[in-house]
């Protein structure tokens, strides 16, 4: 039986990779054709979905982008057979897309059934617990060190640290929480791990577990990821079921339970203690540091608070070792970062690769440029609270340090790109006005500030007293940076402030000397 | 609006499944919501008196969060993208548009009772933007004419 791999990704369905699943399994067994549908995770090239792949001798050979109207002639055309047609692709690893990419976390999407624990097993699953389990806490954490893993969700502190607090905190009980709150317009990679291999994420949360001693884990989900809940569930109740969750895990007296959680939209709850206040039943207020969830964190218990992707990368060093990471990267981001290619590019998709490469060839040379067509304007780097940059900036590496010195951030590496039809004033505002919608309140410079944001904002705008009104906001985002309590009033500035440096023209205002 | 005593055997029953779970109250609003479609003010009582909260603290973790609503949604939901990537792609058209024919604004139903309108920041399907979703249903890439397309589908399957 040939065996068809077709996407329950949920962008993939989101452009009918379901349709596409049904019709080509009914019209394949209405010819009398067998095939057998596998529903993988995406391989990230979302121009291409839904992408078709069939396995033969020769390997995997793609099609795509394939519509309901298209199955009855591809399957005609010998689709089964992996014959040529106007959709084929070929093998989607030789695309240059995918091919230049460093695939570490990311290495089993798109391969593999996300969901059957058979297929983690054969694609090197669970190595990296196999060692674990055969190491001292200690050692576990120093792997962790070693590889100079820093946090994917956006802050980037070193993991081995966090981790070492964690193991160094006596208590009765401790806990390990994913977060899973990808809120950031421009980001998907949390999802794409949890659609498209959520074994991998389960495996590093449970080592996590190990390594500080921790016996339960919660996965604090969004709520816009219906499809994401569905595939950890089925991949936890398979877990359990085989012995790599729950009491005594493969035999080795450990314990570690975990669960899915929902949020209920809130993109504050994607903050560390904002999400534990949401865990333990609250509203999402964001607590005061310190003390840190390290030593204070929920249950008011020792907790490690990590993004998908740190604890989605845990099960490839410890199964390669802490220096194997470590050789991808540049400077202190060592490793690899998946980005996450969005807004108006020709190309959007997920491309994990080592720290290093510039903005430019990420943006050109594998995004193709805009979609539209029309040249690039500016490009938000890290999500809602990140900087907007010019094309002047576009040589930066993507890299920690460098997008600090030039005040910007990587954050979760979401790259939303516009083009120049983009109204850099009303971005100004948005990210004001998101910030008025999302602030959890606590805070009086995010609360206040930025609603006198969206006013001063429109003042200028108006051309009310503009250069007195500039003066105003630049105070206000002043303060909001350095009188938040967390990064959602402490970044709002970056997205503001960086519109009106590198596009006056936009707020009315001629070009600062 | 449903009579509270009509659902009520169906509150006290997920206050039941969930007593024993730590940080239950999140849980337990997504059950009611799932169940009933929304949060019946009414419920606020029994919810606070099965996890000796107060009534305001229960209320205040409802109005917190946006996704859970204290009034009957239409028959379908449907939730635009308001975020960066879908505004990259023309989302705020497709925003204008869908209120327009629609005729109502963000947390709003039609008069028919068919459709609910809610704001949503990001679907994580910012590849595809501009995103809606329609109940639990993703859409990508969606233009004036395919949310056309999509409301005369969803009112015929009414």
């Amino acid at each position: 039986m040939t065996r068809v791999f077709i996407s329950r990704d949920s962008t993939a369905l989101s452009l009918g990779a379901e349709q596409v699943a049904t019709a080509l399994e009914q019209q394949a067994a209405s010819k009398g054709l067998s095939a057998e549908i596998v529903r993988n995770g995406s391989r990230g090239l979302f121009w291409l979905e839904p992408l078709v792949e069939v396995e033969t001798s020769q390997g995997r050979v793609a099609y795509g982008p394939v519509q309901v109207e298209d199955v009855a002639s591809l399957l005609d055309a010998g689709l089964l057979d992996g014959k040529q047609n106007p959709l084929y692709l070929g093998n989607i690893e030789e695309i240059a897309y995918f091919k230049n990419q460093n695939r570490l976390t990311f290495a089993r999407v798109g391969l593999t059934d996300p969901v059957n624990i058979e297929d983690y097993l054969a694609h090197d699953g669970y190595r990296g617990l196999k060692n674990a389990l055969a190491l001292q806490a200690t050692e576990i954490v120093k792997q962790v060190t070693d590889s100079g893993l820093r946090g994917r969700g956006g802050a980037a502190f070193p993991t081995g640290i966090k981790w070492n607090t964690v193991l160094n905190a006596p208590a009765d009980q401790k806990y390990i929480v994913c977060n899973a709150d990808e809120g950031d317009s421009g980001t998907f990679s949390d999802r794409m791990i949890m659609e498209g291999d959520p074994f991998v994420l389960i495996e590093g949360m449970t080592i996590a577990g190990l390594a500080v001693g921790a016996t339960q884990g919660y996965i604090y989900l969004r709520v816009e990821y219906p499809h994401a809940k569905i595939a950890l569930n089925q991949a936890i109740e398979a877990a359990y079921k085989n012995g790599y969750l729950g009491e005594n895990i493969q035999n080795s007296g450990k314990t570690f339970h975990l669960e899915v959680r929902s949020g209920a939209g809130a993109y504050i709850c994607g903050e560390e203690t904002s999400l534990l206040e949401s865990l333990e039943g609250k509203r999402g207020l964001v607590r005061f540091k310190p003390p840190l969830p390290a030593i204070v964190g929920l249950f008011g218990k020792p907790t490690i608070v990590n993004n998908v992707i740190s604890l989605a990368s845990i099960p490839v060093i410890l199964d390669k070792g802490g220096e194997y990471y470590k050789n991808y990267g540049m400077g202190r981001s060592r490793g690899t970062l998946p980005l996450q290619l969005a807004g108006n590019i020709k190309h959007p998709g997920l491309f994990e690769v080592a720290f290093g490469m510039t903005l430019r060839e990420l943006l050109y040379d594998y995004g193709g440029g805009s979609a539209s067509g029309r040249p690039i304007r500016a490009v938000q780097v890290g999500g809602p609270l990140g900087a907007y940059l010019h094309e002047g900036q576009f040589d930066t590496p993507l890299d920690y340090e460098a997008f600090a010195a030039i005040s910007a951030v990587l954050g979760h590496g979401g790259i939303v790109v516009h083009d120049d039809t983009v109204n850099m004033a009303d971005m100004a505002r948005y990210a004001m006005e998101f910030c008025v919608e999302e602030s959890c309140g606590k805070c009086t410079p995010c609360r206040i500030g930025s609603t006198r944001g969206v006013e001063v904002i429109d003042r200028i705008v108006d051309g009310a007293q503009k250069e007195k009104n500039t003066v105003l906001l630049r105070d206000l985002c002043d303060t909001m940076t350095y009188g938040s309590l967390c990064a959602m009033g402490g970044m709002t500035p970056f997205p503001v402030l960086s519109a009106l440096n590198h596009f006056p023209e936009d707020f009315g205002l001629t070009a600062k000397a | 609006m449903q009579d509270y005593q009509t659902q009520k055997p169906t509150v006290l029953e997920i206050l039941d499944t969930h007593q024993a779970m730590p940080g239950n109250l999140l849980p337990i609003l997504h059950g009611i919501q799932d169940t009933l479609g929304y949060i019946p003010p009414a419920a606020v009582v029994d919810i606070a008196k099965s996890l000796n909260l107060s009534q305001a603290e229960v209320h205040g973790v409802i109005s917190f969060y946006h996704y859970f609503r204290e009034t009957p949604p239409g028959d379908h939901t449907i939730r635009i993208c308001r975020a960066e990537s879908c505004q990259a792609m023309n989302g705020k058209a497709l925003e204008a548009h869908a209120k327009q024919q629609l005729g109502i604004d963000f947390h709003e139903t039609t008069a028919d009772g068919i459709f609910s309108l809610e704001p949503v920041y990001c679907l994580g399907n910012c590849a595809c933007s501009p995103s809606i979703t329609i109940d639990d249903e993703v859409i990508g890439r969606v233009t004036t004419e395919k949310f056309d397309r999509l409301l005369a589908t969803y009112k015929g399957a009414k």
